[in-house]
Protein backbone atom coordinates (compact mmCIF):
# COMPACT_ATOMS: atom_id res chain seq x y z
CA UNK A 1 0.00 0.00 0.00
CA UNK A 2 1.66 3.51 -0.77
CA UNK A 3 -0.30 6.60 1.08
CA UNK A 4 -0.61 10.19 -0.85
CA UNK A 5 3.06 10.84 1.38
CA UNK A 6 5.58 9.15 -0.62
CA UNK A 7 6.82 12.58 -2.54
CA UNK A 8 7.36 14.10 0.41
CA UNK A 9 9.08 11.64 1.89
CA UNK A 10 11.14 11.27 -1.14
CA UNK A 11 11.97 15.17 -0.75
CA UNK A 12 12.85 14.34 2.91
CA UNK A 13 15.57 11.59 2.41
CA UNK A 14 16.68 13.61 -0.36
CA UNK A 15 17.12 16.82 1.65
CA UNK A 16 18.69 14.34 4.73
CA UNK A 17 21.33 12.58 2.16
CA UNK A 18 22.19 16.10 1.10
CA UNK A 19 21.19 15.92 -2.60
CA UNK A 20 19.85 18.46 -5.22
CA UNK A 21 16.53 17.43 -7.05
CA UNK A 22 18.94 17.42 -10.37
CA UNK A 23 21.26 14.96 -8.74
CA UNK A 24 18.86 12.50 -7.65
CA UNK A 25 16.76 12.93 -10.47
CA UNK A 26 19.63 11.81 -12.99
CA UNK A 27 20.66 8.95 -10.41
CA UNK A 28 17.05 7.47 -11.09
CA UNK A 29 16.75 8.94 -14.18
CA UNK A 30 14.00 11.09 -14.48
CA UNK A 31 13.76 14.49 -15.28
CA UNK A 32 14.37 17.35 -12.73
CA UNK A 33 11.06 18.64 -13.11
CA UNK A 34 9.50 15.31 -13.17
CA UNK A 35 10.88 14.55 -9.83
CA UNK A 36 9.67 18.07 -8.20
CA UNK A 37 6.28 16.79 -9.31
CA UNK A 38 6.71 13.27 -7.04
CA UNK A 39 8.11 15.08 -4.17
CA UNK A 40 5.08 17.89 -4.12
CA UNK A 41 2.70 14.42 -4.01
CA UNK A 42 1.19 15.84 -7.66
CA UNK A 43 2.57 12.53 -9.34
CA UNK A 44 2.18 8.61 -7.97
CA UNK A 45 4.76 6.67 -7.63
CA UNK A 46 5.60 3.13 -7.64
CA UNK A 47 7.08 0.11 -9.38
CA UNK A 48 10.73 0.22 -10.54
CA UNK A 49 11.22 4.11 -10.40
CA UNK A 50 10.08 3.77 -6.59
CA UNK A 51 12.53 1.14 -6.34
CA UNK A 52 15.30 2.99 -8.06
CA UNK A 53 14.84 6.39 -6.27
CA UNK A 54 14.62 4.00 -2.97
CA UNK A 55 18.39 3.04 -4.45
CA UNK A 56 19.66 5.98 -5.04
CA UNK A 57 18.87 7.46 -1.16
CA UNK A 58 20.32 3.88 0.12
CA UNK A 59 16.96 3.18 1.84
CA UNK A 60 14.87 0.18 1.66
CA UNK A 61 11.52 1.19 -0.88
CA UNK A 62 9.23 0.49 2.44
CA UNK A 63 10.81 3.57 4.12
CA UNK A 64 9.63 5.68 1.09
CA UNK A 65 6.01 4.08 1.28
CA UNK A 66 5.41 3.97 4.89
CA UNK A 67 7.89 6.70 6.07
CA UNK A 68 8.45 7.01 9.72
CA UNK A 69 5.56 6.43 11.69
CA UNK A 70 4.71 9.82 13.08
CA UNK A 71 3.80 7.86 16.63
CA UNK A 72 7.80 6.99 16.53
CA UNK A 73 8.48 10.42 16.09
CA UNK A 74 6.76 12.25 18.79
CA UNK A 75 7.13 9.36 21.35
CA UNK A 76 11.35 10.45 20.65
CA UNK A 77 10.55 14.14 21.23
CA UNK A 78 8.97 13.03 24.38
CA UNK A 79 11.70 11.12 25.68
CA UNK A 80 14.17 14.09 24.55
CA UNK A 81 11.62 16.27 26.47
CA UNK A 82 11.81 13.85 29.89
CA UNK A 83 15.44 13.06 29.79
CA UNK A 84 17.22 15.28 32.30
CA UNK A 85 20.55 16.79 31.82
CA UNK A 86 20.43 15.59 28.37
CA UNK A 87 20.19 17.72 24.94
CA UNK A 88 19.25 15.96 22.62
CA UNK A 89 19.44 16.87 18.69
CA UNK A 90 15.92 17.31 18.34
CA UNK A 91 16.48 19.01 14.45
CA UNK A 92 18.14 15.64 13.95
CA UNK A 93 15.02 13.86 15.15
CA UNK A 94 13.82 12.76 11.95
CA UNK A 95 17.31 11.57 10.47
CA UNK A 96 17.63 9.65 13.50
CA UNK A 97 14.71 7.97 13.55
CA UNK A 98 14.80 7.54 9.77
CA UNK A 99 18.09 5.74 9.74
CA UNK A 100 18.35 3.33 12.94
CA UNK A 101 14.54 3.08 12.99
CA UNK A 102 15.14 0.01 15.27
CA UNK A 103 16.93 1.94 17.87
CA UNK A 104 14.51 4.83 18.06
CA UNK A 105 11.88 1.87 18.05
CA UNK A 106 13.71 0.51 21.34
CA UNK A 107 14.02 4.30 22.87
CA UNK A 108 10.52 4.90 22.33
CA UNK A 109 9.64 1.50 23.96
CA UNK A 110 11.36 2.31 27.10
CA UNK A 111 10.71 5.98 27.44
CA UNK A 112 7.20 4.54 26.76
CA UNK A 113 7.74 1.53 29.77
CA UNK A 114 9.50 4.41 31.98
CA UNK A 115 6.08 6.62 31.70
CA UNK A 116 4.28 2.91 32.73
CA UNK A 117 6.15 2.01 34.86
CA UNK A 118 6.20 5.98 36.87
CA UNK A 119 2.47 5.86 36.52
CA UNK A 120 2.72 2.62 38.82
CA UNK A 121 5.14 4.12 41.11
CA UNK A 122 2.74 7.10 41.40
CA UNK A 123 -0.10 4.51 42.18
CA UNK A 124 1.69 2.82 44.68
CA UNK A 125 2.70 6.04 46.54
CA UNK A 126 -0.49 7.29 46.62
CA UNK A 127 -1.59 4.03 48.15
CA UNK A 128 0.81 4.43 50.89
CA UNK A 129 0.18 7.88 51.51
CA UNK A 130 -3.33 8.32 51.19
CA UNK A 131 -5.15 4.25 51.49
CA UNK A 132 -6.23 4.48 55.41
CA UNK A 133 -6.87 0.81 55.43
CA UNK A 134 -3.19 0.16 54.32
CA UNK A 135 -1.75 2.97 56.70
CA UNK A 136 -3.48 1.76 58.97
CA UNK A 137 -2.41 -1.87 58.86
CA UNK A 138 1.38 -1.50 58.12
CA UNK A 139 0.78 0.37 61.46
CA UNK A 140 -0.36 -2.46 63.31
CA UNK A 141 2.53 -4.51 61.85
CA UNK A 142 5.09 -2.57 62.62
CA UNK A 143 4.09 -1.35 66.13
CA UNK A 144 3.71 -4.99 67.20
CA UNK A 145 6.95 -6.04 65.26
CA UNK A 146 8.35 -3.00 67.62
CA UNK A 147 6.23 -4.04 71.12
CA UNK A 148 7.86 -7.95 70.42
CA UNK A 149 11.25 -6.65 69.68
CA UNK A 150 11.32 -4.71 72.99
CA UNK A 151 10.15 -6.90 74.99
CA UNK A 152 12.12 -10.00 73.90
CA UNK A 153 15.65 -7.81 74.25
CA UNK A 154 14.62 -7.30 77.35
CA UNK A 155 13.93 -10.90 78.50
CA UNK A 156 17.20 -11.94 76.97
CA UNK A 157 19.37 -8.80 78.36
CA UNK A 158 18.31 -8.60 81.66
CA UNK A 159 19.21 -11.12 83.83
CA UNK A 160 17.93 -10.01 87.34
CA UNK A 161 14.76 -9.72 85.98
CA UNK A 162 11.74 -9.91 88.96
CA UNK A 163 9.34 -12.94 88.44
CA UNK A 164 6.17 -10.58 88.05
CA UNK A 165 7.50 -8.66 85.18
CA UNK A 166 8.72 -12.02 83.08
CA UNK A 167 5.30 -13.36 83.76
CA UNK A 168 4.03 -10.40 82.27
CA UNK A 169 6.63 -10.01 79.39
CA UNK A 170 6.02 -13.82 78.77
CA UNK A 171 1.72 -12.94 78.34
CA UNK A 172 2.90 -9.54 76.45
CA UNK A 173 4.78 -11.68 74.15
CA UNK A 174 2.29 -14.00 73.10
CA UNK A 175 -0.18 -11.65 72.81
CA UNK A 176 1.99 -9.83 70.42
CA UNK A 177 2.82 -13.03 68.42
CA UNK A 178 -1.04 -13.57 68.03
CA UNK A 179 -1.41 -10.02 66.72
CA UNK A 180 1.25 -10.44 64.55
CA UNK A 181 0.08 -12.96 63.01
CA UNK A 182 -3.15 -11.83 62.13
CA UNK A 183 -1.91 -8.02 61.20
CA UNK A 184 0.59 -9.87 58.43
CA UNK A 185 -1.96 -12.43 57.32
CA UNK A 186 -4.45 -9.17 56.84
CA UNK A 187 -1.73 -6.77 55.10
CA UNK A 188 -1.11 -9.51 52.97
CA UNK A 189 -4.55 -10.36 51.47
CA UNK A 190 -4.90 -6.67 51.11
CA UNK A 191 -1.74 -6.24 49.12
CA UNK A 192 -2.63 -9.23 47.14
CA UNK A 193 -6.61 -7.81 46.22
CA UNK A 194 -5.11 -4.85 45.80
CA UNK A 195 -1.97 -5.85 43.25
CA UNK A 196 -4.60 -6.09 40.38
CA UNK A 197 -5.10 -2.17 40.31
CA UNK A 198 -1.34 -2.12 39.08
CA UNK A 199 -0.20 -3.54 35.72
CA UNK A 200 2.86 -4.91 36.29
CA UNK A 201 3.81 -4.35 32.37
CA UNK A 202 2.11 -0.92 32.00
CA UNK A 203 -1.37 0.43 31.00
CA UNK A 204 -3.72 -2.01 30.33
CA UNK A 205 -5.22 -0.03 27.79
CA UNK A 206 -2.02 -0.48 25.59
CA UNK A 207 -1.70 -4.06 26.19
CA UNK A 208 -5.64 -4.04 24.30
CA UNK A 209 -4.00 -1.95 21.65
CA UNK A 210 -0.65 -3.85 20.87
CA UNK A 211 -3.71 -7.08 21.19
CA UNK A 212 -5.82 -5.42 18.41
CA UNK A 213 -3.13 -4.75 15.92
CA UNK A 214 -1.46 -7.96 16.59
CA UNK A 215 -4.69 -9.42 15.09
CA UNK A 216 -4.49 -6.81 12.51
CA UNK A 217 -7.89 -5.46 13.60
CA UNK A 218 -9.61 -8.03 12.14
CA UNK A 219 -11.96 -11.28 14.35
CA UNK A 220 -12.78 -13.67 11.70
CA UNK A 221 -14.83 -15.92 14.56
CA UNK A 222 -17.27 -12.49 15.11
CA UNK A 223 -17.36 -11.60 12.16
CA UNK A 224 -19.11 -15.14 11.94
CA UNK A 225 -21.65 -14.16 14.61
CA UNK A 226 -19.38 -16.24 17.19
CA UNK A 227 -19.31 -14.86 20.57
CA UNK A 228 -16.36 -12.97 22.27
CA UNK A 229 -15.67 -15.95 24.52
CA UNK A 230 -14.04 -17.69 21.56
CA UNK A 231 -11.34 -14.97 21.07
CA UNK A 232 -8.45 -16.17 23.22
CA UNK A 233 -7.31 -13.05 25.45
CA UNK A 234 -4.98 -15.23 27.40
CA UNK A 235 -1.81 -13.19 26.00
CA UNK A 236 -3.06 -10.50 28.15
CA UNK A 237 -1.23 -10.19 31.19
CA UNK A 238 -3.97 -8.28 33.84
CA UNK A 239 -7.37 -9.30 34.43
CA UNK A 240 -7.97 -5.38 33.33
CA UNK A 241 -6.49 -6.24 30.25
CA UNK A 242 -8.59 -8.50 29.71
CA UNK A 243 -12.28 -6.71 31.00
CA UNK A 244 -10.92 -3.96 28.59
CA UNK A 245 -10.51 -6.32 25.59
CA UNK A 246 -13.63 -8.09 25.88
CA UNK A 247 -15.99 -4.72 26.26
CA UNK A 248 -13.84 -3.78 22.84
CA UNK A 249 -14.81 -7.35 21.35
CA UNK A 250 -18.41 -6.74 22.61
CA UNK A 251 -18.17 -3.28 20.84
CA UNK A 252 -16.97 -5.05 17.98
CA UNK A 253 -19.30 -8.25 17.66
CA UNK A 254 -21.98 -5.43 17.54
CA UNK A 255 -21.18 -3.70 15.13
CA UNK A 256 -20.00 -6.63 12.62
CA UNK A 257 -23.64 -7.58 13.17
CA UNK A 258 -25.44 -4.48 12.37
CA UNK A 259 -22.96 -4.14 9.42
CA UNK A 260 -22.25 -7.55 7.90
CA UNK A 261 -18.74 -7.92 5.89
CA UNK A 262 -20.43 -9.48 2.94
CA UNK A 263 -23.25 -6.06 2.92
CA UNK A 264 -20.09 -3.73 3.52
CA UNK A 265 -17.67 -5.16 0.99
CA UNK A 266 -20.76 -4.99 -1.30
CA UNK A 267 -21.55 -1.15 -0.38
CA UNK A 268 -18.27 0.42 -0.33
CA UNK A 269 -16.81 -1.64 -3.19
CA UNK A 270 -13.07 -0.88 -2.27
CA UNK A 271 -13.79 2.61 -2.48
CA UNK A 272 -13.50 5.23 0.81
CA UNK A 273 -17.28 5.24 1.28
CA UNK A 274 -19.35 8.08 2.63
CA UNK A 275 -19.97 7.32 6.43
CA UNK A 276 -23.57 8.96 6.04
CA UNK A 277 -24.55 6.83 2.77
CA UNK A 278 -23.65 3.84 4.91
CA UNK A 279 -25.60 4.73 8.27
CA UNK A 280 -28.68 5.46 6.30
CA UNK A 281 -28.21 2.02 4.07
CA UNK A 282 -27.51 -0.26 7.14
CA UNK A 283 -30.36 2.24 9.30
CA UNK A 284 -27.09 2.08 12.03
CA UNK A 285 -25.84 5.17 14.06
CA UNK A 286 -22.94 7.20 13.01
CA UNK A 287 -20.48 5.59 15.90
CA UNK A 288 -21.44 2.19 14.56
CA UNK A 289 -20.43 3.18 10.99
CA UNK A 290 -17.43 5.13 11.93
CA UNK A 291 -16.29 2.09 14.44
CA UNK A 292 -16.98 -0.50 11.59
CA UNK A 293 -14.80 1.36 8.68
CA UNK A 294 -11.82 1.61 11.24
CA UNK A 295 -11.84 -2.22 11.37
CA UNK A 296 -12.37 -3.44 7.82
CA UNK A 297 -9.97 -5.55 6.45
CA UNK A 298 -7.53 -3.80 3.68
CA UNK A 299 -9.65 -6.12 1.30
CA UNK A 300 -12.44 -4.36 1.71
CA UNK A 301 -11.50 -0.61 1.76
CA UNK A 302 -8.91 0.51 0.11
CA UNK A 303 -7.04 2.22 2.86
CA UNK A 304 -7.07 1.34 6.32
CA UNK A 305 -8.45 4.38 8.59
CA UNK A 306 -7.52 5.44 12.08
CA UNK A 307 -9.61 5.32 15.05
CA UNK A 308 -10.38 7.60 18.39
CA UNK A 309 -12.43 6.51 20.97
CA UNK A 310 -12.87 8.90 23.97
CA UNK A 311 -15.26 9.79 26.90
CA UNK A 312 -16.51 12.79 27.69
CA UNK A 313 -13.77 13.66 29.54
CA UNK A 314 -11.55 13.36 26.71
CA UNK A 315 -9.82 10.51 27.87
CA UNK A 316 -8.87 8.14 25.03
CA UNK A 317 -10.70 4.94 25.47
CA UNK A 318 -9.00 3.11 22.73
CA UNK A 319 -6.69 4.39 19.44
CA UNK A 320 -6.11 3.04 16.42
CA UNK A 321 -2.92 4.56 14.82
CA UNK A 322 -2.79 5.46 11.36
CA UNK A 323 0.54 6.73 9.56
CA UNK A 324 0.94 10.07 9.19
CA UNK A 325 -1.06 10.85 12.04
CA UNK A 326 0.52 10.91 15.42
CA UNK A 327 -1.70 10.31 18.27
CA UNK A 328 0.34 10.89 21.80
CA UNK A 329 -0.89 7.84 24.27
CA UNK A 330 0.51 9.63 27.03
CA UNK A 331 -0.40 13.95 27.76
CA UNK A 332 -3.81 14.64 26.27
CA UNK A 333 -4.21 15.16 22.79
CA UNK A 334 -4.91 18.10 20.41
CA UNK A 335 -7.91 19.72 21.90
CA UNK A 336 -8.70 20.53 18.41
CA UNK A 337 -8.83 17.31 16.80
CA UNK A 338 -12.52 16.68 15.91
CA UNK A 339 -13.33 13.92 17.73
CA UNK A 340 -13.24 16.42 20.80
CA UNK A 341 -15.56 18.97 18.54
CA UNK A 342 -18.01 15.98 18.23
CA UNK A 343 -18.50 16.40 21.83
CA UNK A 344 -19.36 19.88 21.77
CA UNK A 345 -22.44 19.04 19.31
CA UNK A 346 -23.32 15.50 20.19
CA UNK A 347 -25.60 13.61 18.05
CA UNK A 348 -24.29 15.86 14.92
CA UNK A 349 -21.66 14.19 12.22
CA UNK A 350 -18.51 16.10 11.74
CA UNK A 351 -16.70 16.06 8.85
CA UNK A 352 -12.96 18.11 9.44
CA UNK A 353 -10.51 17.93 6.60
CA UNK A 354 -7.27 18.23 9.44
CA UNK A 355 -3.44 18.74 8.99
CA UNK A 356 -1.41 17.28 11.37
CA UNK A 357 1.50 20.09 11.97
CA UNK A 358 5.02 19.90 12.79
CA UNK A 359 5.58 17.18 10.22
CA UNK A 360 5.31 16.78 6.17
CA UNK A 361 1.81 18.33 5.58
CA UNK A 362 -0.08 15.06 5.64
CA UNK A 363 -3.88 15.86 5.02
CA UNK A 364 -6.52 13.37 6.65
CA UNK A 365 -10.06 13.57 6.76
CA UNK A 366 -11.81 13.18 10.01
CA UNK A 367 -15.42 12.27 10.90
CA UNK A 368 -16.45 12.34 14.65
CA UNK A 369 -19.55 11.53 16.12
CA UNK A 370 -20.60 11.75 19.86
CA UNK A 371 -23.88 9.57 20.89
CA UNK A 372 -24.69 9.04 24.91
CA UNK A 373 -22.90 5.75 25.77
CA UNK A 374 -26.13 4.83 27.81
CA UNK A 375 -29.54 5.10 28.25
CA UNK A 376 -29.71 7.55 30.95
CA UNK A 377 -32.18 7.31 33.42
CA UNK A 378 -35.09 9.58 33.90
CA UNK A 379 -33.70 12.93 34.44
CA UNK A 380 -29.99 11.89 34.49
CA UNK A 381 -27.73 13.57 32.65
CA UNK A 382 -26.17 11.12 29.80
CA UNK A 383 -22.54 9.96 29.65
CA UNK A 384 -21.36 10.54 26.40
CA UNK A 385 -18.28 8.90 24.75
CA UNK A 386 -16.98 10.36 21.05
CA UNK A 387 -15.49 8.51 18.14
CA UNK A 388 -13.38 9.62 15.28
CA UNK A 389 -12.58 7.98 11.98
CA UNK A 390 -9.55 9.04 10.20
CA UNK A 391 -8.23 8.42 6.72
CA UNK A 392 -5.28 10.10 4.64
CA UNK A 393 -6.83 12.52 1.94
CA UNK A 394 -6.50 10.92 -1.70
CA UNK A 395 -7.49 13.38 -3.87
CA UNK A 396 -7.12 17.06 -2.97
CA UNK A 397 -10.58 18.88 -2.65
CA UNK A 398 -9.67 22.61 -3.90
CA UNK A 399 -11.23 24.71 -1.79
CA UNK A 400 -11.90 22.47 1.31
CA UNK A 401 -11.38 24.34 4.17
CA UNK A 402 -7.91 22.60 6.48
CA UNK A 403 -8.40 22.99 10.28
CA UNK A 404 -4.61 22.61 11.49
CA UNK A 405 -3.91 20.30 14.81
CA UNK A 406 -1.23 19.21 16.25
CA UNK A 407 -0.43 15.72 18.07
CA UNK A 408 -0.39 17.38 21.33
CA UNK A 409 0.45 20.44 22.66
CA UNK A 410 4.07 19.85 24.09
CA UNK A 411 4.93 18.52 20.41
CA UNK A 412 3.06 21.19 18.91
CA UNK A 413 4.94 24.13 16.95
CA UNK A 414 2.23 26.10 16.30
CA UNK A 415 2.32 28.40 19.47
CA UNK A 416 0.09 30.91 18.36
CA UNK A 417 -2.58 28.30 19.45
CA UNK A 418 -5.43 29.41 21.09
CA UNK A 419 -6.33 25.92 22.41
CA UNK A 420 -2.70 25.54 23.35
CA UNK A 421 -2.84 24.82 27.62
CA UNK A 422 1.13 24.21 27.67
CA UNK A 423 4.09 25.06 26.12
CA UNK A 424 5.57 23.62 23.46
CA UNK A 425 9.06 21.80 23.44
CA UNK A 426 9.57 22.60 19.83
CA UNK A 427 10.34 25.95 17.97
CA UNK A 428 7.74 27.12 15.73
CA UNK A 429 8.96 26.15 12.07
CA UNK A 430 10.59 22.82 13.62
CA UNK B 1 15.38 14.60 92.55
CA UNK B 2 13.70 12.00 90.27
CA UNK B 3 13.44 12.55 86.56
CA UNK B 4 10.51 12.29 84.93
CA UNK B 5 9.18 10.71 81.45
CA UNK B 6 6.01 10.99 79.97
CA UNK B 7 5.26 8.36 77.43
CA UNK B 8 2.04 9.09 74.71
CA UNK B 9 1.61 5.51 73.68
CA UNK B 10 -1.72 3.95 72.57
CA UNK B 11 0.46 0.43 72.12
CA UNK B 12 0.33 -1.33 75.76
CA UNK B 13 2.78 -3.41 75.32
CA UNK B 14 5.23 -1.09 74.03
CA UNK B 15 4.84 1.38 76.89
CA UNK B 16 4.97 -1.36 79.03
CA UNK B 17 8.33 -2.60 77.52
CA UNK B 18 9.45 1.03 77.53
CA UNK B 19 8.67 1.62 81.17
CA UNK B 20 10.81 -0.99 82.52
CA UNK B 21 13.76 -0.01 80.79
CA UNK B 22 13.28 3.48 81.64
CA UNK B 23 12.64 2.31 85.37
CA UNK B 24 15.74 0.79 85.96
CA UNK B 25 17.58 3.86 84.55
CA UNK B 26 16.10 5.89 87.40
CA UNK B 27 13.45 7.65 85.78
CA UNK B 28 10.05 7.92 87.06
CA UNK B 29 7.44 7.05 83.87
CA UNK B 30 4.31 8.29 83.29
CA UNK B 31 1.90 6.48 80.45
CA UNK B 32 -0.90 7.83 78.64
CA UNK B 33 -2.57 6.52 75.93
CA UNK B 34 -4.73 8.86 74.41
CA UNK B 35 -4.00 12.15 72.03
CA UNK B 36 -6.90 14.25 72.18
CA UNK B 37 -6.16 15.64 75.98
CA UNK B 38 -2.52 15.15 75.66
CA UNK B 39 -1.21 18.71 76.14
CA UNK B 40 -3.49 18.91 79.05
CA UNK B 41 -1.82 15.65 80.75
CA UNK B 42 1.60 17.34 79.67
CA UNK B 43 1.09 20.24 80.97
CA UNK B 44 -0.28 18.56 84.56
CA UNK B 45 2.75 16.29 84.38
CA UNK B 46 5.75 18.73 83.68
CA UNK B 47 7.73 16.00 82.99
CA UNK B 48 11.56 16.03 81.62
CA UNK B 49 11.12 14.28 78.57
CA UNK B 50 7.96 13.62 76.57
CA UNK B 51 8.16 10.47 74.17
CA UNK B 52 5.39 10.87 71.74
CA UNK B 53 3.59 8.08 69.54
CA UNK B 54 2.34 9.91 66.22
CA UNK B 55 -0.33 8.13 65.53
CA UNK B 56 -2.60 8.04 68.25
CA UNK B 57 -6.76 8.26 68.83
CA UNK B 58 -8.03 11.27 69.38
CA UNK B 59 -5.31 13.17 67.87
CA UNK B 60 -2.29 12.86 65.90
CA UNK B 61 1.40 12.85 67.31
CA UNK B 62 2.34 15.61 64.78
CA UNK B 63 0.05 17.98 65.86
CA UNK B 64 0.26 18.22 69.45
CA UNK B 65 3.58 18.65 68.82
CA UNK B 66 3.18 21.62 66.47
CA UNK B 67 0.95 22.75 69.49
CA UNK B 68 3.39 22.35 72.20
CA UNK B 69 6.05 24.12 70.36
CA UNK B 70 3.73 27.52 69.81
CA UNK B 71 3.05 26.96 74.14
CA UNK B 72 6.04 29.17 75.45
CA UNK B 73 6.58 27.10 78.39
CA UNK B 74 7.11 23.72 76.51
CA UNK B 75 8.55 25.27 73.89
CA UNK B 76 11.89 23.70 74.76
CA UNK B 77 10.68 20.38 76.26
CA UNK B 78 12.96 17.48 74.70
CA UNK B 79 10.20 15.31 72.71
CA UNK B 80 11.29 11.95 71.44
CA UNK B 81 8.46 10.77 68.84
CA UNK B 82 7.79 7.00 67.92
CA UNK B 83 6.40 6.10 64.62
CA UNK B 84 5.57 3.81 62.20
CA UNK B 85 6.17 5.69 59.09
CA UNK B 86 10.15 6.33 58.59
CA UNK B 87 9.74 8.34 55.50
CA UNK B 88 11.72 10.98 54.50
CA UNK B 89 9.17 13.85 54.35
CA UNK B 90 7.47 12.35 57.94
CA UNK B 91 10.95 13.11 58.92
CA UNK B 92 11.19 16.17 57.81
CA UNK B 93 7.46 17.06 58.86
CA UNK B 94 8.32 16.21 62.73
CA UNK B 95 11.59 18.49 62.33
CA UNK B 96 9.54 21.27 60.89
CA UNK B 97 6.93 20.42 63.94
CA UNK B 98 10.03 20.60 66.05
CA UNK B 99 11.07 17.49 67.41
CA UNK B 100 14.36 16.86 69.05
CA UNK B 101 15.01 13.36 68.41
CA UNK B 102 12.40 10.71 66.01
CA UNK B 103 12.86 7.16 65.76
CA UNK B 104 11.10 5.04 63.33
CA UNK B 105 9.41 1.54 64.95
CA UNK B 106 10.61 -1.18 65.42
CA UNK B 107 13.12 0.54 66.95
CA UNK B 108 15.72 -1.70 70.03
CA UNK B 109 15.89 -1.08 73.25
CA UNK B 110 19.51 0.41 73.46
CA UNK B 111 18.38 2.92 70.52
CA UNK B 112 15.56 4.22 72.80
CA UNK B 113 17.89 4.46 75.73
CA UNK B 114 20.91 5.98 73.94
CA UNK B 115 17.88 8.63 72.66
CA UNK B 116 16.50 9.63 75.98
CA UNK B 117 20.02 9.74 77.57
CA UNK B 118 21.36 12.42 75.45
CA UNK B 119 18.23 14.10 75.06
CA UNK B 120 18.22 14.74 78.96
CA UNK B 121 21.96 15.25 78.54
CA UNK B 122 21.60 18.22 75.81
CA UNK B 123 18.74 19.51 78.30
CA UNK B 124 20.25 19.90 81.37
CA UNK B 125 23.25 21.34 80.29
CA UNK B 126 21.61 24.47 78.40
Amino acid sequence: MRDALTGSRIRERRQIAGLKQAELARLAGISASYLNLIEHNRRRIGGKLLVDIAAALSVEPSVLTRGIEATLVSALREAADDAVGQNAELDSLEEFAGRFTGWAGVLAQMHRRVVSLERNVEILSDRLTHDPHLAASMHEVLSTAAAIRSTAAILADTEDIEAEWRERFHKNLHQDAERLADSSKALVTFLDESDAAVDPRGVPLEEVEAFFQARDYSFTELEEGGATDAVDLSSLNTTAAQTLAREMLEIYRADARAMPLDAVAARVRGAQPDPVDLAHHFSVDMATVLRRLAFLPESVVSEPAGLVLCDASGSILFLKPTPGFAMPRHGEACPLWPVFTALNRPLVPVRKQVEQTGRASAEFECFAYAWPHAVPGYDQDPAYRSVMLVRPVQEQAGDAPVTQVGPNCRVCPRNECTARREPSILSEGF
Amino acid sequence: MSRKVLLIEDEPNIAEAIRFLLSREGWQVEIHGDGSDALEVIQGAQPDLVILDVMLPGKNGMDILRDLREMEELASLPVLMLTARGQSRDREMAENAGVSRFMTKPFSNAEVLTAVRDLHAQATQM
